[in-house]
C-alpha cells in the first residue's frame, strides 16, 4: 500500500494564465503527469472517475473547435461535467460585460473555468475576480499556455529532452500567442530559440525574451532540431498584414527543400489548423518528420494533466 | 470682508518673490503684500478674516490648462460642477476645458452653455477651449472669432490630432491673427491605430498592440515646422517622449514660438505599470519608457516644457472595468496633480518657484487669462499649499464623479489646503482649517 | 519519538507465506488456467512477481502479469494542492472472462484497495477477482477482505508497516516503524 502523502506532487497555484509564470519544475510536473494520462486514451473505456462531480466551464469568446473540443474531451475522460459557453450564444451578445459574466459564473460555483478571449489580459481579470481556477486557453496575442505545453511534450517525446535543442518558430510572431508561450516555455527549459518571419511582423524588442531573430528563413532553419510553423492569417481587423499570400509563401513556406537545411532528424510542428501551401507544403505536413498529429493527441493528455493538477486547488 | 493671510511663504515667480510675508485680500483682489501686517493699519473699516499660514506656501492660484469636464453630453462621467469642485479640492483656481464634448464645443452656444454652468457652480473658474475644426472632423475650421467673443480662450481638437497639415497651417495662422493659442494633440493615427499602450518590450511581453513613440514625434515635428514656416505659435499638449522634448528644446533655441505642457503621469510612471493589465494606466498618449520619463523631467527643469496640466479625463467604471483592449483611454488627475508635481520638488528636480511657474504663471500667460501672479491689484486667486502634509490617495473620497485613478493607495506628500478664488475661500482642507 | 524499528517477518517467514499464498491460489483455481496476476502499484509489484515465480515453479506455467495504478480511482485524490504521483498502468492483455488475482503488499484501512476492482472493470469483464496480500494489519474502515493473506499482523493505527523485498535493495523483511 502506498500512502497518499508519499510522492505527492504540487502545482501550488490557483490558475494557469501563462507559461511565463511556470518554473522548469512546474513544466516538468505537467509534462510527466500528461505522459501518465496518455495511456488512458488508449484504453477501451477512456475514462477514469478522478474528477467525478467537478464542473469545468469552457468560456470561449473566440470561436475554436479544436481547443474547445480538446478541453471537453480531457474533462470528460476525467469524468468531470463540462459546460460550454460560447460568446455568440450567451448573454455576452446581450452586452453583458466580462466582469458580470465572471461574477455570474462564480455564483454558480463551478470548479474550473477555461477561457479563450480575443483580448490579452482577459483571463487575468477573471483570475482576480473569481475564486475558481482559471485556465487560459488563449488571450489575444498574449499567451496560449496549453498549446506550448503540448508542444514541449511532443518535443520531449521525440527528442528525449528539450535542453540545448535549436528550435525555429516561423510566421507572424507579432500576432501569435502560440509563439510567445512557446518562447517562454522553451527558454525556461533551456532550448535555443530563433524567431523567423517578415520584418513587419516581428514584435518590438523581442530579443529581450532571450531569442535570436532572423528574417531569412533559410538561415533560420539551418541546423534546426525543431521547426515550428505558425498559421498565417492575412486579414486582421481592418488591415492586411502582408502584401499577398503568394509573396508570403515564397519567403516563408516550409517546403521539402527548406526542410533539408535542418538536421536530418528534425521534426516539423504546427499548432493547426494548417494552411496547406501557404506556410507549409502538403508533402511536408504529411511527411515522416511531421509530428502534427502527435501534437493533437498530446493536447488532450496535457489538458487532462492540468485539470487534474488544478482541481481542488481552491479548498 | 477682507482676508488676511499671515505668515506664509509667498512664492510668486512673476515678481521674483520667495519670502515669508502677509497677503491682504480685499474686494476680490490682492490689496497688499507686506510683512507683519496688523489690523490697526487697515483703513476703510469692515471686518477682516485672519488666517495663520505658518508653514504653508502661498502661491498665485494654480491653473490647469488641460482638463475634460465632459459636459455637455457625458454627464455620467463628470459635470462642470463636479469637475470644478474637483479642481478647487486639488488646489486649482482655474481650469481650461477641452472641446470634445457632445455636442462638440465648436460653436458659441456650447461655449455659452459651459460658461453658464461654470458660473452656476461658482467654484473654480472655467475657461472653455473650443474646437479647431467643426465636430472635430478635421475638415473645416470653426469660427475662431465668434468663439473668442463667446469666451473661448484657445482652440484644440484634443482627443484627436488635426490630421491635415493644410488645415493645421490655416488654424495656426488664423488663430495667431486673433491672439488665440492653438493646443495640439500630436498623434499620427496611422502609426497609433489599434494600439493600446506604448510600443516597447513591455507591449511585446504583454501581447498588446503598441503605439510607437514616433506617432507623437512625427506630429510634434510637423507642428513645429508649420509654426516656424508661418511665424506663428503652437502649444504642444501632453508631451510624453524624449524625442518630443528634444525637438521642442531645439525649436525654442531657434526662436520658434512653441510652448509645451506635460501631465503628472508622464513624469511619474512608465509603461512597466501596465504589467497586470490594469486599465487605470491606459492613457493617450501612453505611458512611455524610463528614458522618456527622465527626459520629460529634464524638460520641466530646463524650461523646455512650460506647463504641467493634468489632462483630467474621467471615465465611468463600465468604460474601464473591461478587457484592456476595449477600455477607454484616460485617467483623472485634478486631485493628484499637485502632490505628484510637488514630488519633483522633493526630489530636487525642480524648485518650488519653478513649480509655480509651471502650474500657475505659464498657463496664465499661454492662455492669456488673468491670474498667475500675486502682484498687488491682481485677482485674488490664491492657492495655499502645505508641502509637508502626508496623505494616501483614496479615489472614493474624490470630488470628481469618476474613479479612474492609477494612484490609489499611494502615499503622497503635499496638498492644497486652501483654494481662494476672487477672494472667496472655495476649498478648505478640514485638517488645516476646521 | 525514537524510531523503534521492529522486524516482524524475516526472509524465511516471508518466503513461506508467499509459497502458501501461491499454493492456495492454485488450489482454489484448480490449476493456473485463465489466471492473471495484477499488481497494485507500487507495493504489489515485487510481491506479484515473486508469486508468479512460485506458480511457475509449481505448475510450470507463466501466468500473465499486469500492473495497475489506482491513483486516479482513489476517493481522496482531489485534495488541496497535493496530488499523488501517478504511475503507468500496464495491462497489455484482455481481462475478459479471466480469473484475476489482485496483489498488494499490505492491506490497512481498505481504501486503496477498494479502488482496484473499479479500475479493473474499465479494462474488461473478469470472471472473478480475488485479492492477495502479504500482510493484513487490521483497522479496516471498509468492508474489504483479502482472499489470500500471508500473515495477520496486529499494529497500532499510528504505526507504519513496511514491506521490503530484496529486489529493491536490502533484505527481505517486514518492519513496523
Amino acid at each position: 500500500m502506498t500512502p497518499a502523502s508519499d510522492n505527492a506532487i504540487t502545482l501550488t497555484r490557483k490558475d494557469l494564465l501563462g507559461l511565463k509564470d511556470l518554473s522548469r519544475d512546474e513544466i516538468n510536473l505537467v509534462l510527466d503527469t500528461a505522459e501518465s494520462f496518455k495511456e488512458i486514451s488508449t484504453r477501451t473505456i477512456k475514462k477514469v472517475p478522478t474528477l467525478r462531480g467537478t464542473t469545468v466551464i469552457n468560456l470561449f469568446y473566440e470561436a475554436s473547435t479544436r481547443t474547445r473540443t480538446s478541453f471537453e474531451i480531457a474533462a470528460k475522460r476525467l469524468s468531470a461535467d463540462t459546460v460550454n459557453i460560447s460568446a455568440s450564444t450567451s448573454s455576452v451578445v446581450k452586452g453583458e460585460t466580462l466582469v458580470d459574466t465572471a461574477k455570474t459564473l462564480e455564483a454558480m460555483n463551478p470548479d474550473i473555468i477555461v477561457i479563450r478571449h480575443s483580448c490579452a489580459g482577459a483571463p487575468h481579470i477573471l483570475a482576480r475576480l473569481v475564486s475558481q481556477s482559471i485556465i487560459n486557453a488563449g488571450d489575444g496575442f498574449h499567451e496560449h499556455p496549453t498549446q506550448a505545453l503540448l508542444d514541449l511534450l511532443t518535443i520531449r517525446q521525440r527528442k528525449g529532452g528539450i535542453e540545448g535543442l535549436k528550435v525555429v518558430i516561423v510566421g507572424d510572431i507579432q500576432h501569435s500567442r502560440v509563439a510567445r508561450s512557446n518562447v517562454y516555455g522553451m527558454t525556461t527549459m533551456g532550448a535555443r530559440v530563433t524567431l523567423c518571419g517578415p520584418a513587419i511582423l516581428i514584435p518590438r524588442s523581442v530579443e529581450q525574451m532571450g531569442v535570436t531573430v532572423e528574417t531569412d528563413m533559410k538561415k533560420a532553419v539551418r541546423g534546426a532540431d525543431v521547426v515550428m510553423m505558425l498559421r498565417m492569417q492575412f486579414e486582421r481587423q481592418r488591415s492586411i498584414v502582408f502584401p499577398s499570400i503568394r509573396e508570403y509563401s515564397q519567403l516563408f513556406c516550409l517546403t521539402g527543400d527548406t526542410l533539408e537545411l535542418a538536421k536530418k532528424d528534425a521534426i516539423v510542428m504546427h499548432p493547426g489548423p494548417i494552411n496547406r501551401g501557404t506556410e507549409i507544403a502538403p508533402e511536408v505536413a504529411d511527411g515522416p518528420r511531421s509530428v502534427i498529429l502527435d501534437q493533437v493527441s498530446n493536447g488532450v493528455a496535457v489538458r487532462m494533466a492540468l485539470l487534474y493538477l488544478l482541481a481542488g486547488g481552491r479548498q | 470682508m477682507k482676508l488676511l493671510l499671515k505668515g506664509g511663504r509667498i512664492i510668486d515667480p512673476s515678481q521674483d518673490m520667495d519670502e515669508r510675508s502677509d497677503v491682504l485680500i480685499d474686494k476680490g483682489r490682492v490689496a497688499r503684500i507686506a510683512k507683519d501686517m496688523s489690523l490697526s493699519r487697515n483703513k476703510g473699516g469692515g471686518s477682516t478674516q485672519i488666517i495663520d499660514l505658518e508653514g504653508a506656501i502661498v502661491a498665485p492660484g494654480l491653473i490647469d490648462m488641460h482638463t475634460h469636464l465632459r459636459e455637455p453630453g457625458f454627464e455620467y462621467k463628470e459635470t462642470i460642477r463636479t469637475g470644478a469642485a474637483a479642481a478647487v479640492a486639488g488646489g486649482f483656481t482655474a481650469v481650461a476645458c477641452m472641446a470634445n464634448t457632445n455636442p462638440v464645443n465648436d460653436n458659441r452656444s456650447v461655449t455659452d452653455f459651459i460658461l453658464r454652468q461654470a458660473a452656476a457652480a461658482g467654484l473654480a473658474r472655467v475657461y472653455p477651449l473650443a474646437a479647431v475644426s467643426k465636430n472635430l472632423e478635421g475638415k473645416q475650421l470653426t469660427e475662431f472669432n465668434d468663439l473668442k467673443e463667446a469666451g473661448a480662450v484657445g482652440l484644440s481638437d484634443d482627443g484627436r490630432p488635426v490630421i491635415s497639415s493644410g488645415l493645421m497651417r490655416q488654424a495656426l495662422e488664423y488663430a495667431h491673427s486673433l491672439s488665440l493659442p492653438v493646443i495640439s494633440h500630436c498623434e499620427d493615427l496611422g502609426l497609433s491605430e489599434g494600439g493600446a499602450m506604448n510600443e516597447s518590450f513591455v507591449s511585446t511581453d504583454l501581447g498588446l498592440p503598441g503605439i510607437p513613440s514616433i506617432s507623437e514625434d512625427i506630429m510634434v515635428s510637423r507642428d513645429i515646422a508649420i509654426a516656424r514656416y508661418t511665424g506663428t505659435a503652437v502649444h504642444i499638449a501632453h508631451v510624453s517622449t524624449a524625442e518630443s522634448v528634444e525637438m521642442i528644446r531645439r525649436a525654442k533655441r531657434e526662436g520658434v514660438a512653441v510652448t509645451a505642457e506635460t501631465a503628472a503621469h508622464y513624469f511619474t510612471l512608465t509603461d512597466e505599470s501596465l504589467r497586470g493589465y490594469s486599465t487605470n494606466f491606459k492613457v493617450s498618449p501612453p505611458l512611455r519608457g524610463a528614458r522618456d520619463r527622465d527626459a520629460v523631467r529634464q524638460g520641466l527643469r530646463d524650461g523646455t516644457i512650460d506647463a504641467i496640466a493634468s489632462d483630467h479625463a474621467p471615465h465611468a467604471s463600465m468604460e474601464k472595468d473591461v478587457e484592456f483592449a476595449l477600455a477607454a483611454f484616460g485617467m483623472i488627475g485634478l486631485e493628484t496633480s499637485l502632490a505628484l508635481s510637488l514630488a519633483l520638488v522633493g526630489q530636487g528636480i525642480i524648485t518650488m518657484g519653478r513649480l509655480i511657474e509651471l502650474m500657475s504663471l505659464n498657463p496664465s500667460r499661454i492662455l492669456r487669462i488673468p491670474g498667475g501672479s500675486l502682484r498687488e491689484g491682481s485677482i485674488a486667486d490664491v492657492t495655499v499649499i502645505d508641502p509637508e502634509r502626508e496623505w494616501t490617495v483614496d479615489p472614493s473620497t474624490f470630488r470628481s464623479k469618476s474613479r479612474n485613478c492609477p494612484f490609489e493607495g499611494r502615499r503622497l506628500t503635499g496638498k492644497a489646503v486652501l483654494t481662494i478664488v476672487g477672494g472667496k475661500i472655495l476649498y478648505r482642507d478640514a485638517e488645516f482649517l476646521p | 519519538m525514537e524510531n523503534k524499528k521492529r522486524i516482524v517477518m524475516d526472509a524465511d517467514r516471508i518466503d513461506r507465506s508467499i509459497s502458501r499464498i501461491a499454493y492456495e491460489m492454485l488450489e482454489d483455481n484448480k490449476g493456473a488456467e485463465d489466471m492473471i496476476v495484477i499488481a497494485i502499484r507500487t507495493g504489489g509489484i515485487l510481491l506479484a512477481r515473486r508469486i508468479r515465480e512460485k506458480i511457475s515453479h509449481i505448475e510450470g506455467v507463466e501466468v500473465p502479469l499486469g500492473i495497475l495504478d489506482i491513483t486516479l480511482y482513489r476517493d481522496d485524490v482531489i485534495m488541496r494542492g497535493k496530488k499523488p504521483k501517478m504511475g503507468e498502468t500496464d495491462i497489455p492483455f484482455s481481462l475478459d472472462d479471466k480469473r484475476v488475482i489482485l496483489v498488494d503488499d499490505v492491506i490497512f484501512t481498505g481504501r486503496t484497495i477498494r479502488a482496484a476492482p473499479d479500475a479493473l472493470m474499465d479494462f474488461g469483464r473478469p470472471r472473478l477477482i480475488r485479492l492477495a496480500v502479504l500482510v493484513d494489519r487490521g483497522h479496516r474502515e471498509l468492508p474489504i477482505q483479502p482472499d489470500y493473506v500471508g500473515e495477520k499482523l496486529p499494529s497500532a493505527f499510528w504505526e507504519e508497516v513496511s514491506v521490503n523485498l530484496s529486489e529493491s535493495g536490502g533484505s527481505d523483511e517486514v518492519l513496523i516503524l
